[in-house]
């Protein structure tokens, strides 16, 4: 090499020095612009959809006005539309789903981080992983043919029997019992938004310093202690990262859910009735929705689906600011 | 992996020129959309009419709201619904419409001990089922019109259809028809604000909604009913006699329908007289321009309506779907050769 360089006058090396830079700067260049492209896209995308989304929904909105988000009746006949029970039936549906799967799938990640001995944990781990895989329209027909009659012959008889009498909860449970209904997709839901929150929840335990849980342990900390003053601190933005993934999911989630919730534009109190969501609703109705009015109330529909996943997204980045900024992390 | 990329280069380059040879081969077909009840059988003509002349139908089976929208946008030849469209609808847009085929829409139940037919209802109570004023099977009206049937205790669960649907339609203007509360408070549309029950998508979704719910009550498509083994029920007819869902019955609903009563033959086969008639009997229309952009695939479809017409209806009765009666289909071809014509003003069909 030296040999080479030293034959070479040095004009002609500073000549090949220069193209290099050159060919450096402009691969570099279009690196840049091709990643920063990709982010504006994405930005364009999420902009297209909410433009269209408006400009589809401004006939019922600007028919109905803000009565739209707070009249029960839909009433294709009559051409009077209202979201309430569709806004209802998506948030209660996700909030029970996320109550649910939330407890059992840090408890999963828990065991599998901490206590799982080595042989189980890669075949509980792929099984959860497994759940995400399968189609949602398994689910429905696995909700509707299997679990929706185990429901209807044995738990709901026995729980409506159970809180009979009892105010309050004899309205939540009350009967007749169909199968399926809110409760029954919001358990669908929970088993589909558990892998989301177990497989997230796993891979930020596995970022915990082994030395501070060791520290831990080693002043006398049980395991309780450990995950819940040491390992969860820790990691509850990540945490929280995946229950909000899970949450989208279950706000989102459309053919589990039109196969089990009975797609009835009604606000019940109890958890057996049927119910719609919004999902559930646009893909129900969509195709045959005849007239403009119709179609326009189902986008606008899709438009309150879009702001409920913003606003829910912007709570989630605050509540995690609120944290940081008392944790001083 | 170098062998992995360049096996599913070569699938790819093959998957891509198979389509483009399919696509060249679909140039000539016809082409229509609109409603789900008639897809198998015009799948089963089309079929047919591809052996016998080797013209291809491409029907998109999207729904009757669909179809409607679609040859609105002239994207399809013709448009395919099971609710008719009011002649003024037809005019304004330029449109002929004629009834293909027709069928029957049976009530089916889940109840233990009770076999198809061995229940029976009538409008009146279905609509009151329907409305959530009869909540229970053992309600005195069922026990009325059921004096042998051993009724249970057992509350009613209602299956209706959640997707806007042509059979939603005709089920509920029978209702209508029979019930003025029905009229009054729910009304007649492909889709409805039901005051009780379970929604379930498509025929399919409410006939598993029933068979896996006890003392569950729906309506299905005849078709479906029978596929699926369901118990369905018998009807008291206008006439006051109780009919079976057979295909003799729902023909009879035809023959006593007077097709000239409405523009574009949108007679609603619903309630008619006769003491055969089927109550609930629907017809499925298909929906043409009367002045076409493209002249020649207009005629085309009308030769093979006309082939369906002519020839179609065995593979009817054998899906259980019930042929126009003859004398009607005289009066539509009479309709296509007086009002389809093409840009040169010439009627596009030439009466055989």
């Amino acid at each position: 090499m030296t040999v080479v360089s030293e034959a070479m006058p040095p004009s002609a090396a500073m000549k090949i020095r220069e193209a290099t830079v050159r060919r450096f700067a402009l691969t570099d260049t279009i690196f840049r612009t091709a990643t920063r492209f990709s982010a504006i896209l994405v930005l364009l995308i999420l902009g297209g959809v909410a433009v269209s989304l408006f400009a589809g929904s401004w006939q019922a909105l600007s028919t109905f006005g803000f009565s739209f988000l707070t009249t029960e009746s839909w009433n294709p006949v009559t051409e009077k539309f209202g979201a309430l029970a569709p806004i209802y039936g998506t948030i209660i549906t996700s909030a029970i789903a996320i109550l649910i799967a939330v407890p059992i799938g840090i408890g999963i990640a828990v065991f599998l981080t901490e206590l799982c001995p080595r042989p189980l944990r890669r075949p509980i781990g792929i099984a959860v992983e497994l759940l995400a895989g399968i189609p949602s329209i398994i689910y429905g027909i696995w909700g509707l043919f299997v679990f929706a009659p185990f429901l209807q012959t044995t738990v709901q008889p026995f729980v409506i029997d159970l809180f009979k009498g009892i105010p309050g909860l004899s309205n939540l449970f009350a009967g007749p019992p169909y199968g399926i209904g809110m409760l029954t997709s919001a358990l669908i839901l929970a088993i589909m938004v558990l892998p989301f929150i177990t497989s997230i929840s796993k891979d930020v335990f596995d970022t915990v310093p082994s030395v501070l849980k060791e520290s831990a342990y080693g002043i006398g900390c049980t395991t309780w202690e450990v995950t819940r003053r040491v390992v969860i601190p820790y990691t509850r933005v990540g945490i929280m990262g995946g229950v909000m993934l899970g949450l989208g999911r279950a706000l989102g989630e459309t053919m589990a859910v039109t196969f089990v919730i009975g797609n009835a534009h009604r606000i019940s109190a109890s958890l057996f009735a049927p119910g719609t969501t919004i999902s559930a609703t646009i893909a129900n109705e969509f195709t045959e929705a005849d007239g403009e009015l119709y179609t326009s109330s189902l986008v606008a529909l899709g438009l309150i689906l879009f702001v409920i996943t913003l606003v829910i997204l912007a709570i989630a980045r605050y509540m995690l600011m609120r944290i940081d900024a008392r944790t001083g992390a | 992996m170098r062998h992995f990329i360049r096996s599913t280069a070569v699938a790819i380059a093959m998957a891509a020129a198979s389509t483009l040879t399919l696509s060249a081969a679909f140039a000539a077909d016809l082409s229509g959309a609109g409603a789900t009840f008639p897809y198998p059988i015009y799948a089963k003509w089309a079929d047919a009419y591809k052996k016998d002349t080797g013209v291809g139908l491409n029907y998109q089976s999207i729904g009757s709201g669909g179809g409607i929208k679609q040859i609105k946008a002239k994207t399809v030849t013709f448009g395919a619904s099971d609710a008719p469209l009011k002649g003024e609808d037809l005019e304004s847009v330029g449109l002929v419409q004629f009834p293909m085929v027709m069928g029957g829409i049976v009530p089916v139940v889940n109840l233990e001990g009770i076999k198809p037919g061995e229940l029976v209802l009538d409008g009146t109570t279905l609509a009151d089922i329907f409305l959530g004023k009869i909540t229970q099977w053992d309600d005195d009206a069922i026990k009325k019109l059921n004096p042998d049937a051993k009724l249970p205790s057992q509350a009613i669960a209602v299956v209706h259809r959640s997707d806007g649907s042509g059979t939603t339609f005709n089920f509920a203007y029978y209702l209508a028809d029979v019930n003025a509360d029905w009229k009054a408070n729910v009304g007649v549309n492909t889709a409805l604000e039901w005051p009780v029950g379970i929604g379930a998508k498509g025929n399919e979704g409410v006939a598993n909604n029933v068979a896996q719910t006890g003392g569950a009550i729906g309506y299905v498509e005849y078709a479906y009913a029978k596929q699926n083994k369901l118990t369905y029920t018998d009807m008291i007819n206008k006439d006051g006699k109780k009919v079976e869902p057979t295909s003799a019955a729902f023909q009879a609903a035809a023959a006593n329908a007077d097709w000239s009563s409405q523009p574009g033959f949108g007679v609603i086969l619903a309630n008619q007289p006769g003491a055969e008639s089927w109550p609930m009997t629907a017809a499925t229309w298909i929906l043409l321009y009367k002045k076409p952009d493209d002249a020649a695939a207009t005629g085309e479809a009308l030769k093979f309506f006309a082939w369906s017409y002519a020839k179609g209806d065995d593979m009817a009765s054998e899906l259980d779907y019930v042929p126009m009666p003859d004398n009607v289909v005289k009066s539509i071809e009479e309709t296509w050769a007086k009002e389809v014509v093409g840009s040169d003003g010439k009627p596009l069909y030439s009466a055989m």
